[in-house]
């Protein structure tokens, strides 16, 4: 699987705060209009949140924005799932840090489009 | 004339089909936005190679697409479209006041004189306007203020401003029409705006049937020659205004059903006008399962059925709002899509039609542009 950057498990820049670089796996649609093959890897402040990896995400790859989350009110649109560590996230508050696993870099965030048909 | 390029939005994917200038070879590319729902696309009148996409999904919402070179490369733009102020509220099927909620774009339409000014026309209804080539845009709320707007109500597709013409005589005006409310003008260039829908009955859908709105238009056309006669396609019934859209007349007349989407003019002549007659409200398809353009030369009231090339014999498809257009060459082309995933042309203002692609996804928008 290639990468758009070599993820390393946590780092830490000085000057503005600790950081830590999350994997995350878009689906193929997401993947095409942002133009990434493979996992994305961000750097997200600590401690790292669904929120602050999604605003992290919409940063690096702007044409994102609108297409996870709604615009105006920021919630996640309705046939978008986020898993991680064998869980769905998708339903906890934007403010939930992210798995141990993904911290550590063990394990991805997964952007998801919904079983919706279609 | 060097030839037409024919730009089709459908329910996974756009295609674009270049064809020559005698409209007898075609040559498909596609699909663009591979799975995604492309309502619309069009060109700048003004740049030919300045094109406009609408492309959504349910899962990823909005995306509007951008191409400076004739549909070869594409930029996503803005896909913000945020209403202004208070929403509001608009009415439910069921009656109830429902709060606005920005949806899709099913229409857009790029400035007659820059190619970086284009209209949008969203659902829930909502008219928004871009300068910058659809990086920002911007709604012109007077249309959604308009006093009667807590009354609009959806039609079966949703609450959707779906056309949108603009007056090549005058800059400051332009049509609208929206399912379900009906068609609005505007003279000021989008401040301030008029209910247009006096002469429109709508027997057993309002409990008046010449309401002043709540009419489900289903596309409105003009000749730019001639813009005060605009022509509408409604829920039922074909009508004709000669006053820029201050009263409306039937001119259904022999049509073996007056239901249907789209209504196109000729390019050449004001009176010939096009539509797809379709068997009623429920049952989406042709009578007889005849597939058949009509078109009349006078303007409505007298209509003859083009039939060559066209399937005779069950055909059951539908032909969408959006889903027609002619080209400026001479004789004028005509071109149709279906939910059937055909595109139909004809080089001959409808007399012989050939199938220029048989099996897309369903057509949900066919334009055409003329290129030099």
């Amino acid at each position: 699987m290639t990468v758009d950057e070599a993820p390393r498990r946590s780092a830490a820049r000085g000057g503005s705060g600790a950081v830590v670089r999350v994997r995350v796996v878009l689906p193929e649609h997401l993947r095409t209009l942002a133009d990434v093959h493979g996992e994305v890897v961000l750097e997200v402040p600590e401690p790292p949140t669904i929120g602050s990896a999604l605003a992290a995400l919409e940063g690096r790859h702007p044409v994102l924005r609108g297409t996870i989350l709604e615009h105006a009110t920021r919630r996640r649109r309705a046939f978008v799932r986020f898993f991680a560590d064998g869980r769905d996230l998708s339903h906890v508050a934007m403010e939930t840090e992210l798995p141990e696993a993904v911290t550590r870099g063990d394990e991805p965030f997964v952007v998801v489009g919904a079983m919706a048909g279609g | 004339m060097s030839g037409v390029r024919v730009l089709v939005g459908t329910r996974k994917g756009a295609f674009i089909i270049m064809g020559d200038g005698k409209r007898d070879r075609w040559d498909v590319q596609g699909p663009l936005f591979p799975g995604w729902e492309v309502y619309h696309l069009k060109g700048s009148p003004a740049d030919p190679n300045r094109i406009y996409a609408s492309q959504s999904t349910g899962w990823f919402g909005q995306l509007i697409q951008r191409s400076n070179d004739g549909g070869a490369n594409w930029t996503p733009v803005g896909n913000e479209f945020a209403y202004e102020g208070v929403a509001g509220t608009h009415q439910w099927y069921d009656g109830t006041a429902h709060p606005w909620e920005f949806k899709r774009v099913w229409h857009l339409e790029p400035a007659l004189d820059d190619p970086d000014t284009v209209y949008a026309g969203v659902e829930d209804a909502a008219l928004f306007r871009s300068t910058d080539g659809g990086t920002s845009w911007h709604e012109l709320a007077g249309l959604r203020q308009h006093g009667s707007g807590a009354q609009w109500q959806p039609g079966a597709g949703g609450m959707c401003l779906h056309t949108i013409v603009l007056d090549p005589s005058r800059p400051q005006r332009m049509f609208i029409a929206i399912s379900a409310a009906g068609v609005f003008r505007t003279d000021d260039g989008g401040a301030t705006w008029h209910a247009m829908n006096r002469g429109l009955r709508s027997e057993g859908a309002l409990p008046d049937p010449e309401a002043d709105v709540g009419h489900c238009v289903h596309r409105i056309a003009l000749h730019p020659s001639r813009p005060d006669v605009l022509y509408m396609q409604k829920h039922w019934d074909v009508m004709r205004s000669d006053d820029g859209g201050g009263a409306w007349s039937e001119v259904s007349g022999n049509l073996p059903s007056d239901f249907g989407f789209p209504i196109e003019v000729h390019a050449h002549e004001p009176e010939t006008i096009y539509v797809v007659p379709i068997k009623s409200d429920s049952e989406h398809y042709p009578p007889e399962g005849k597939l058949r353009v009509y078109r009349s030369r006078t303007g409505g009231n007298h209509w003859e059925a083009l039939t060559d090339g066209l399937p005779q014999e069950n055909c059951f498809v539908n032909v969408l709002r959006d889903a027609m257009a002619v080209d400026r060459l001479e004789p004028c082309g005509i071109y149709f899509g279906t939910t059937g995933g055909q595109v139909y042309a004809s080089a001959d203002e409808g007399d012989h039609w050939t199938p220029i692609v048989r099996d897309l996804p369903a057509v949900l928008s066919v334009e055409v542009q003329s290129l030099p």
